[in-house]
């Protein structure tokens, strides 16, 4: 099936959650988060999509003053078509729910997307810090990290962008 | 088998161990001998590539992506490479996409070559693993004649690769081939037909196949149960669909479909698949100027772009978001070894301490790429 | 000693006791694998058959207690640099470390924009040799080796320190 074919079936069953987006080319959809779970649920079981291989989630901030975004890249073995699901989240509380139970992979990457950005997956059941360890602080991939000073009596010295060491 | 009630207790298998994955921590609840969770701990080598690629031009991105796959760093750059050309739409000459198949080939020998040693040093078998790097080091000997470098590459650019193959290197090629098809059967008289090796891997570690499609499992893993998935055939990108290859499948040999020996199975069959290429590859190859299609200034137009190809651990992904200008958006890599170490729970409940090492093995994980 | 020279037959040897201690003690010393990234496979290639290091007298241990000599090869982390501190504090003296390849000297191509990275493993553990290069050539590492064997050659260990 064709990308346009796939967003006519989840519109068909679904048709509040589909939301008109020009910034996102022809294979990627843009859904909104009140419904993800359902809307998973159903991509999975239904018999004419069947995706069973989530292939990727990536964090995306876009930049000050926007929205992050999480991006589901999503396969089917049997029928070998793809769409890519674009999920937009607050700034400031970010969160969605989980499809952990669905695709079991989606477990560690939405813990490594909650690490990188701080976008909460509600149901899942035990999102923690992956990559960082549990008590770093901050959002690395966010564009206005700020490292921290010292970590657990390890100064580590500031790079001058410029001028190289300091 | 009865199970005795007893305490939990927790192993620590620590960042540090002999076993040369790298810096993982397993923390193993154990019931006696048996597994009852395991909790991996990765991070340890968490270098930030995610964010150095988002402060450093395209092409300053390739040797970072090297570093993150260090043994098959032929196929990381790779990997970058095709799905940037897609994103720009740059056609590159036919003798760039053999070159970039024959090193690729070579290095998934080499990057197998040591999987299949280490493995055999954790089962506890010495010798394969000194046969197999002896090997290996003729691979690299081609690799540093050719690029200069034995490890890290940095070879493949966008739009072309950085030198053309030196004087002879098809003679020297050809010559490594023929000298390395018998050595196979050696390797296989020392681990294949080992009685104490086939004990210690059959029948242990099984994963299913919906299993494994759940937890994302690809490459040899997959192919280990059963799953005919190669991304060289099913989605295949430069020039692999004019060669003609096998895609080994494991079939329960020797004990269960999906375990440990069918994994490591489907390594060896695949490297007798990547000679095969390479024989192909260096026959037809055709003569032209490699560095004809590389961009001036590399400039991707506004968008963003996913796209697998095959490293010897499975399928790695590229997604990448361009705003136009010379620096990336967000340069996002999926790794193979992440969702193969994440399988690792719910595999090896009900097996004991020592399986956990057969089945960790068998997986085939570089730290590097997990934690990027 | 140019009293004594050439007035015994040829197979009596005269030197100074520290001599002998320092040819015993720099001529075995026992590797700790503290293999933590790229470096590490060249580490493993430097020990395999090609390039042996045990023909120079290094045996790989995988504790602490056993080893001489720490080779850090890799990039260090944070998460990593508290376990390097732990695991240096467990080797038993006379301990000497190796910090081998650019990111274990320095943090290496990540010391821009590396929040995570350690900018050299010299800021959890004394360094006695640093092997430059990424990765270093087996060679390298060996000659990074039998320059740290030069070293041990040259300490006093039956002199008391004063102060």
């Amino acid at each position: 099936m064709t990308s346009a074919e796939i967003i006519a079936v989840i519109e068909s069953q679904f048709s509040e959650a589909v939301i008109e987006n020009e910034d996102l080319a022809d294979h990627q959809v843009e859904l909104d988060s009140a419904h993800w779970f359902d809307i998973a649920t159903f991509m999975k079981n239904d018999p004419n999509l069947s995706f069973d291989q989530l292939e990727c989630i990536t964090g995306v901030d876009p930049g000050e003053d926007s929205q992050l975004q999480t991006r589901y890249n999503l396969h089917s073995m049997e029928y070998r078509h793809k769409i890519e699901v674009v999920i937009r989240h607050d700034r400031e509380n970010p969160k969605v729910a989980s499809i952990e139970q669905l695709w079991r992979i989606g477990d560690w990457f939405e813990r490594e997307t909650y690490d990188m950005y701080g976008i909460i997956y509600e149901g899942h059941r035990d999102l923690r810090r992956i990559l960082c360890p549990d008590d770093w602080e901050g959002w690395p991939l966010r564009k206005d990290y700020e490292g921290q000073e010292s970590y657990h009596g390890i100064v580590v010295p500031k790079i001058k962008e410029e001028e190289g060491w300091e | 088998m009865g199970v005795v009630q007893g305490d939990q207790m927790t192993l620590n298998i620590g960042p540090q161990h002999p076993s040369t994955h790298g810096v993982l921590r397993l923390e193993v609840m154990t019931d006696g001998e048996i597994v009852s969770k395991i909790k991996p701990h990765i991070g340890y080598l968490h270098r930030c590539f995610e964010k150095h690629s988002e402060n450093v031009t395209y092409e300053q991105v390739i040797p970072f992506t090297d570093r993150c796959d260090y043994l098959a760093s032929m196929n990381s750059n790779f990997g970058y490479v095709v799905a940037m050309e897609q994103l720009m739409e740059i056609k590159v000459p036919e003798r760039v996409d053999y070159i970039r198949v024959i090193m690729g080939e070579l290095n998934r020998i080499g990057s197998h070559l040591l999987a299949l040693g280490v493995y055999g040093l954790d089962i506890g078998a010495f010798t394969p693993f000194l046969y197999m790097l002896r090997d290996r080091e003729r691979i690299l000997d081609m690799f540093e004649y050719t690029c200069g470098a034995r490890l890290l590459y940095n070879y493949m650019w966008v739009g072309g690769v950085s030198h053309d193959l030196p004087k002879d290197f098809e003679k020297i090629c050809i010559g490594f081939l023929d000298y390395f098809e018998p050595q196979i059967e050696e390797y296989n008289n020392l681990l294949t037909y080992n009685k104490i090796f086939v004990e210690r891997t059959a029948d242990v570690g099984v994963i299913p196949a919906d299993v494994a499609v759940s937890y994302g499992v690809s490459g040899p893993n997959l192919r280990g149960s059963g799953v005919k998935w190669d991304v060289r055939k099913d989605e295949p990108y430069s020039i692999y669909d004019r060669f003609e290859f096998d895609v080994p499948v494991g079939n329960g040999h020797f004990g269960t479909l999906g375990d440990c020996f069918d994994r490591y199975w489907v390594r060896m069959l695949e490297i007798q698949e990547s000679v095969k290429i390479i024989r192909q590859a260096l026959k037809d190859i055709p003569g032209g100027d490699v560095h004809q299609a590389l961009p001036k200034k590399i400039r991707p137009p506004k968008g963003s772009i996913y796209r697998r190809t095959e490293s010897p651990r499975g399928d790695l992904g590229y997604y990448i978001i361009s705003d136009g200008t010379p620096v990336p958006f967000r340069v996002k890599m999926r790794s193979p070894a992440f969702t193969a170490l994440s399988c690792l729970d719910e595999v090896s409940r009900g097996w004991m301490i020592s399986d956990v090492i057969a089945i960790l093995g068998s997986l085939d994980i570089v730290l590097g790429e997990i934690d990027r | 000693m140019g009293v004594l020279e050439n007035k015994f037959q040829d197979n009596v040897i005269v030197a100074s006791l520290d001599k002998l201690l320092g040819w015993a003690r720099s001529t075995s010393p026992w590797y700790f694998q503290f293999g933590l990234a790229c470096c590490a496979i060249e580490m493993m290639a430097s020990a395999a058959s090609r390039h042996d290091l045990e023909r120079i007298g290094m045996m790989p241990r995988s504790s602490p207690r056993q080893a001489d000599v720490m080779i850090v090869a890799g990039t260090v982390t944070m998460k990593m640099a508290l376990r390097v501190k732990k695991l240096y504090e467990q080797m038993a003296d006379p301990k000497y470390v190796i910090s081998m390849g650019s990111c274990a000297t320095s943090g290496g191509p990540y010391w821009q924009h590396g929040y995570h990275v350690l900018k050299g493993v010299d800021l959890v553990v004394p360094v006695d040799v640093y092997v430059p290069g990424c990765p270093p050539r087996p060679e390298a590492l060996i000659e990074g080796l039998l320059k740290l064997q030069e070293k041990i050659q040259t300490e006093r260990p039956l002199t008391r320190k004063i102060a």
